[in-house]
C-alpha cells in the first residue's frame, strides 16, 4: 500500500540546514495497523506530513497504493489527498462554524458530490462513531472524544486508502483515548490501512506494528501482539 | 473544477452561503462598509439631480436661452450727440435687429404701464376696481415666457394685433379681486382708464423671476400704442436665441445693432441695459451640474472606500480562518478552489451591501422627494438615479470586489497547508 525508499528532508534555518529524515525505507501492506512512534524531533511528524503529501520529500520514492507520488504541485497534492488519504489530527481540526454532519461532508463537497448524497453518507458515518445523534451540534458542543470521533468520521467519509492520524490522542484523557483507539481498531479490523503517530506506548501497543525512530532513521521496526483496547474502556 | 462551472454550481454557492451566514459579525460589519459607500453614492447624486431638476422647474416658463434689453442714456459724447442722450427703442428695430442678428428665434417688444414708470391704471368690473399693471404685448411674447392660460382662454392673437382689438388677457387675482366667484370671466368685459376690454382669457401666474405677477393684464400691443400714445416707442425687448446659440454673444450682437441704429457711441457701455437669463441659467445649471460631478466622485470614492474594507476585513478573516482553510486544503480544496472560495465570498459580500445599499439610498430619495414636494419656492424636484449610473456602480462594486479579493485569496493559497495546520 505505500512504499518508501530513502526518504530525506532537510529543513534550512537561516545558514544552517537540519536534517530530519536520514533515509527511511518503509513499507505497509494493506490492512495494517501502523503505530510510528519516537522522540519529539525524531522525525515521525515530517514523516507523517511527506506521507501525508503535505509536504514534499528532498530525495527518495514514495508510492501510494501503486501510484508514484513526484512532483507534486498543489492542486495535484490536493485531488491526491482528497482521492487517497483521510486526516485525524491531535487537535481536531474541525471547522468550528460548521455542524459535526457538515464537517464530515466536507471532503465529499471537495470530491463533488452532490449535497444531499453527501448529507446521507456524513450521516452514515457519524452513526459508525456512534455520534448520529448529535450530527447537528457545532464542535464547541461536542467533548474531545466526541471531537475526535467526528474527526475519524471525517477522515473516513471520501473512502481513503489509507488513514493517517498525527496523535490522535494525544489531547484526550486515557479513558477517552482507548475509546478512540478501539473506534481505530474496528475501522482496521475491517480492513482500512491505519498509520498512528504516538509517542504513548500503551497506545502503539494497540497497533499490530511499531516502527521507532530516532534521530531520523528507523531505529526499530517490529510486530507486536495487539492489545484490543475495548476491554480497558 | 472549470472556474466558470463553478460559478453557476449551486454547490459553491452553499458553501459560500454557509461560510458568510455562520460569520455573521464578520458580514455584517464587511457589509456595512459598501452599503454605506453606495448608500452615499445613490442619495448624493439623486439629490444633485434633484437640484437639478428643481433648477428647471423653476425655469420651465421662461425660454432658458433669453434676454432682455432696454435703453438707457448715452455716457459718451459721439456722432455730433453730446452726452446724456436719452435713447428710445423703436418697433422698426425688430426688423433690423431680426435681418443683423440671424441667432434671433423670437423677439417681443413690450410696453407696460405700472411697471418701469408711471401708474398702474385703474381697472373697474361693475362695483369692483383695482390697480393693475398692463403690458402691451406680441403674441410671440408667449414662446419666450410660457403663459398656461386657463380653460376656455387664448392669449394674445395675430388678429388681435392687426385689428387693434380692446381684448384682454387678465391674471388670477385680477379674475378673484374683479369677477364674482362663480361667474365665467371669460367674454366679459372689464374697463381700463374708461375703455372697455373684452377678457379673451386668465393666465397662471407661474413664480419664475422677473417683475410679472398674479395680478397682470396683458393687452394687444397695437391697442396699448393706441391708448396710450406711445407711437413706434419700446420700452423693451424680450428676446429668446435658437437653442444652440450662444446667449452671451447673441447679447452683445444686439447691442452693436442697437448702436448702429441708434448713433451711439461702439464704446458706450450704458446706453442700453440687458439682463440675460441665459448666463443666469448657465451658471445655475453649471452649478447643478457641478454638483452632480461632485456627487459622483464623492460617491465612488466612498464605495472604494468600502471595498476596501471589505478587502481588509477578508484579509483578516483570512488570518483568522489559516486552520479552517489548512483543513480545507488537507480535505482536498485545490488552491483555486481555496481562492474562488475567497473571492466569491468577497464578490457575494459586496454585491448584497451595494443592492441594500441602493434600496435604502432610494427609500431615503423617496422620502425626500415625499417631503419636499409641496415646499414650491424649494428647487428640489423628482430626484432620481439613472439606471447607467446605479449598473455603473454595481459593476465598479462586483469589479473591486473581485480584485481587493484577490489579495487575500492570494494570502490564502500562499500558506502552506501543513503551517496553516501546524498554527495552533
Amino acid at each position: 500500500m505505500i512504499k518508501i525508499k530513502e526518504l530525506h528532508k532537510s529543513y534550512k534555518t537561516g545558514k544552517s540546514s537540519l536534517h530530519v529524515l536520514k533515509g527511511i525505507d518503509f513499507e505497509v501492506e494493506p490492512g495494517e495497523l501502523v503505530a510510528i512512534m519516537g522522540s519529539s524531533g525524531s522525525g515521525k511528524s515530517t514523516l507523517l506530513n511527506i506521507l501525508g503529501m503535505l509536504d514534499v520529500a528532498d530525495t527518495g520514492i514514495y508510492e501510494l497504493d501503486g501510484v508514484p507520488i513526484e512532483n507534486l504541485d498543489e492542486k495535484k497534492a490536493a485531488q491526491y489527498r482528497n482521492q487517497f488519504l483521510g486526516f485525524v489530527f491531535q487537535s481536531f481540526n474541525l471547522i468550528n462554524y460548521k455542524t459535526a454532519l457538515e464537517n464530515v461532508a466536507l471532503p465529499l463537497y471537495y470530491q463533488g458530490v452532490k449535497r444531499k448524497e453527501r448529507r446521507e453518507i456524513a450521516l452514515d458515518y457519524l452513526s459508525r462513531v456512534g455520534l448520529a445523534d448529535w450530527a447537528t451540534h457545532l464542535p464547541s458542543e461536542l467533548s474531545g472524544g466526541q471531537k475526535q470521533r467526528v474527526a475519524i468520521a471525517r477522515a473516513m467519509a471520501s473512502n481513503p486508502k489509507v488513514l493517517l492520524a498525527d496523535e490522535p490522542t494525544g489531547a484526550l484523557d486515557t479513558t477517552t483515548s482507548y475509546e478512540v483507539m478501539d473506534l481505530i481498531q474496528k475501522i482496521n479490523d475491517e480492513g482500512r490501512t491505519i498509520l498512528v503517530v504516538t509517542h504513548e506506548p500503551d497506545i502503539a501497543q494497540m497497533c499490530k506494528r511499531i516502527v521507532h525512530l530516532k534521530d531520523g532513521t528507523i531505529e526499530k521496526d517490529s510486530r507486536v501482539e495487539q492489545v484490543k483496547a475495548l476491554p480497558h474502556v | 473544477m472549470n472556474s466558470f462551472k463553478v460559478l453557476f454550481d449551486q454547490e459553491t454557492w452553499q458553501e459560500i452561503f454557509g461560510s458568510i451566514a455562520k460569520n455573521k459579525t464578520r458580514t455584517i460589519i464587511t457589509v456595512i462598509g459598501v452599503l454605506w459607500g453606495i448608500f452615499i453614492y445613490v442619495t448624493l447624486s439623486g439629490a444633485a439631480k434633484g437640484l437639478d431638476n428643481g433648477f428647471e422647474r423653476e425655469f420651465e416658463n421662461v425660454a432658458m436661452n433669453s434676454l432682455f434689453v432696454w435703453a438707457q442714456s448715452t455716457s459718451i459724447p459721439y456722432d455730433g450727440f453730446k452726452i446724456g442722450r436719452s435713447i428710445q427703442l423703436k418697433i422698426q428695430d425688430v426688423e433690423t435687429l431680426k435681418k443683423q442678428v440671424p441667432e434671433i428665434q423670437y423677439i417681443a417688444p413690450r410696453n407696460a404701464l405700472g411697471v418701469f414708470g408711471g401708474s398702474a391704471p385703474l381697472v373697474v368690473k361693475g362695483s369692483r376696481s383695482g390697480n393693475y399693471n398692463i403690458y402691451g404685448d406680441f403674441p410671440e411674447y408667449t414662446k419666450i415666457a410660457t403663459k398656461k392660460i386657463f380653460d376656455g382662454g387664448r392669449f394674445i392673437n395675430t388678429a388681435d394685433i392687426q385689428q387693434e382689438r380692446k381684448v384682454c388677457v387678465i391674471g388670477e387675482r385680477t379674475r378673484d379681486e374683479l369677477f364674482e366667484k362663480d361667474v365665467n370671466p371669460i367674454g366679459g368685459y372689464i374697463r381700463i382708464n374708461d375703455i372697455y376690454f373684452q377678457v379673451i382669457g386668465v393666465h397662471k401666474y407661474v413664480e419664475g423671476g422677473g417683475f410679472e405677477s398674479d395680478g397682470d393684464i396683458f393687452i394687444p400691443f397695437t391697442t396699448y400704442r393706441r391708448l396710450y400714445n406711445t407711437g413706434d416707442r419700446v420700452q423693451w425687448f424680450t428676446i429668446a436665441a435658437y437653442d444652440d446659440a450662444d446667449v452671451v454673444a447673441v447679447e452683445k450682437q444686439i447691442k452693436q445693432s442697437l448702436k448702429r441704429i441708434h448713433r451711439v457711441s461702439p464704446k458706450d457701455e450704458r446706453a442700453f441695459g440687458s439682463f440675460n437669463l441665459g448666463e443666469i441659467f448657465g451658471r445655475i445649471s453649471g452649478f447643478a451640474k457641478g454638483m452632480t460631478f461632485l456627487s459622483l466622485v464623492v460617491g465612488i470614492a466612498t464605495i472604494i472606500a468600502g471595498v476596501i474594507g471589505i478587502g481588509n476585513i477578508l484579509l483578516i478573516s483570512v488570518k483568522e480562518r489559516t486552520k479552517e482553510l489548512g483543513v480545507r486544503r488537507a480535505l482536498g480544496a485545490t488552491p483555486g478552489e481555496v481562492r474562488m472560495q475567497i473571492i466569491l465570498e468577497s464578490v457575494f459580500l459586496t454585491t448584497l451591501a451595494g443592492i441594500i445599499g441602493i434600496v435604502i439610498g432610494a427609500l431615503v430619495l423617496a422620502g425626500i422627494n415625499w417631503g419636499t414636494t409641496d415646499l414650491q419656492d424649494f428647487p428640489y424636484t423628482n430626484p432620481t438615479v439613472p439606471v447607467s449610473f446605479i449598473l455603473g456602480a454595481l459593476f465598479i462594486m462586483v469589479f473591486l470586489g473581485t480584485l481587493i479579493g484577490l489579495i487575500p485569496a492570494q494570502r490564502a493559497v500562499s500558506i502552506k497547508p501543513i503551517d496553516a495546520l501546524r498554527e495552533e
